[in-house]
């Protein structure tokens, strides 16, 4: 598919015997925001690694702008536009915020000069409402400003693609609607957002299309609301 | 301008040393300086890597030993004086540092620590059989009487090891201060983190393990200069690997102020108590320190005195 932003082909990865994923293929257009669904354990977070570099596919291709990054070390597509979040906060622990997003705006964006990088990253904090946290210990922060921080840090990667991996996951209401204020915004800049998450309510008023893992295999791809009425993927979430 | 104060200091510790080894009368003090500045030197070394980026490395005494080797062998080669066995003693410790780094690296966490272990008694019983060098019988240099424009022989070791302390910790305040030393820190905080921020983690591990294992073989090279006889055991002591990481984390391990208040504290204690008790003593005063602030201060001295500074205002 030409002009895909992130394109996935028939990647597969093993684990010994058993199949992560089994030649799936998807592609990401750019500034879209994809949803990306399907129970525990199905491949989400290993696609999402190939696709960022934490893993490498076994067969199969993932481009990135049509370029081959299969084999790309994670950095290295960091610094092409390939932007994530964990699942679990991996603050670096023993910086301040706003060291940690100093981190990314240096190494990824290629940002240079001290003035230059905090000022960038005072202005990235404050896009995620951290602003006023830019001295505190990265370690002290709570739940939901870390996953702030994560996302923080995503941007100042200056990403073209962002991925985020259950970001809401285990958030009150109220916050839930904070994070995805932060990735509409995020995506009214151009960035295309790649969205793992369990919260229904999230990512499909989020998503323009969603995808749905099983046992490693597609099974689906569509409007939100096809997709969840597709057979195959009530009978993945509820069973036969 | 706190970069030029830093380098002022730096270039003022030096002259002053260099006054001071003529206003002391006591050659003993000469003796013992130039202990606990090599500890300066050492622990700041093992920083770079232990403190810096967060991988602990219990092979110091190798590093450390094969600078002293590097310079045996050299001089023993070539007959050159000590300055210009110095920067070959470095490049010994750099390459070998490069090399372990290369073999290691892909290890965390105490995986890490054990391989750097076995990488220093490597080396110890390939030097207990490098007949070149004295093997296990041990090298002797032929120590000059006298140095021109110091004192005394020990006056100008003393000096030297000075210089090779102020270098090493101007080297660590530059990582620190630079890109590089927030690429280690990223790395220091979560790996994998700092791999999707951009930061090429192998590469910046390998730069870190090269610079600190020339450091430490800079350190070592002098040493049979100072004891006019090293064996294996001596050289490759253990003493030399445990002070290295324990100055350090008394100190604290953020700064690079934290290993010299860690080094000149204990090695002054460790020479104190070597004079007035015994010297078998040293081991035991590090850990009991060692195991103090571990309980009551574990981010060291440096963030101990910050934290309470920081309340204060």
């Amino acid at each position: 598919m030409s002009g895909a932003l992130i394109a996935v082909e028939a990647a597969t990865r093993r684990f010994g015997g058993f199949v992560a994923l089994d030649r799936v293929s998807l592609s990401v257009a750019p500034g879209e925001r994809l949803g990306l669904i399907g129970p525990n354990g199905s491949g989400k977070t290993t696609l999402i690694d190939c696709i960022a570099g934490a893993q490498f596919a076994d067969s199969g291709r993932v481009l990135f702008d049509s370029r081959d990054v299969t084999r790309l070390p994670a950095h290295r597509r960091a610094r092409l536009g390939i932007a994530r979040s964990f699942q679990i906060p991996r603050p670096f622990a023993g910086m301040t915020v706003l060291e940690n997003v100093s981190v990314p705006l240096e190494y990824a964006a290629g940002l240079r000069g001290r003035g230059r990088v905090a000022r960038a990253a005072r202005e990235v904090l404050g896009l995620v409402g951290l602003a006023d946290r830019a001295n505190d210990g990265a370690g002290a922060l709570t739940q939901v400003d870390m996953r702030k921080l994560e996302l923080a840090r995503a941007l100042a990667a200056r990403p073209r693609a962002l991925i985020v991996d259950e970001a809401m996951a285990g958030l009150a209401h109220a916050e839930v609607d904070d994070i995805l204020d932060i990735l509409r915004r995020f995506n009214d800049d151009g960035i295309a957002v790649v969205m793992i998450e369990h919260i229904m309510r999230a990512v499909m008023g989020f998503s323009e299309r969603v995808a749905v893992l099983d046992a490693g295999r597609l099974i689906a791809e569509g409007s939100p609301e096809a997709t969840m009425r597709h057979p195959d993927v009530e009978r993945a979430y509820l069973g036969e | 301008m706190r970069t030029r104060l830093f380098f002022g200091g730096a270039a003022a510790t030096v002259v002053a040393g260099y006054a001071a080894t003529w206003a002391v009368g006591n050659e003993y003090y000469l003796y013992a300086g130039y202990t606990v500045l090599q500890y300066v030197a050492l622990a700041t070394a093992w920083n770079l890597l232990g403190g810096y980026a967060g991988y602990v490395n219990f092979g110091a005494a190798g590093f450390f030993a094969a600078g002293t080797y590097a310079a045996v062998a050299l001089e023993k080669a070539t007959g050159w004086p000590l300055p210009a066995l110095l920067p070959a003693a470095a490049a010994v410790g750099g390459l070998l540092g490069l090399g372990a780094g290369y073999l290691t690296l892909r290890l965390r966490g105490v995986y890490f620590a054990i391989a750097t272990l076995a990488l220093a008694i490597v080396l110890e019983t390939t030097m207990a059989n490098w007949d070149y060098v004295g093997g296990a019988a041990g090298a002797f240099v032929v120590r000059p009487r006298e140095a021109p424009l110091f004192a005394s022989y020990i006056a100008w070791l003393f000096w030297l090891m000075l210089v090779i302390a102020v270098f090493s910790v101007c080297v660590a305040r530059t990582v620190e201060t630079s890109r590089l030393g927030r690429g280690l820190g990223a790395i220091r905080g979560d790996e994998r983190a700092a791999e999707s921020a951009g930061v090429p983690t192998l590469r910046l591990k390998l730069i870190a393990t090269t610079l600190s294992g020339a450091l430490m073989a800079l350190a070592g090279a002098p040493l049979v200069y100072y004891t006019s006889y090293v064996d294996p055991p001596s050289a490759f002591n253990l003493e030399y690997a445990v002070n290295a990481v324990a100055m350090p984390m008394i100190g604290g391990t953020m700064t690079w102020a934290g290993p010299v208040v860690g080094a000149v504290l204990l090695g002054a204690l460790q020479q104190a108590a070597t004079v007035t008790v015994s010297s078998e003593l040293n081991l035991l005063i590090v850990g009991a320190v060692l195991i103090a602030f571990v309980i009551a201060a574990p981010e060291g001295i440096v963030g101990l005195a910050r934290r309470l500074l920081a309340r204060r205002r």
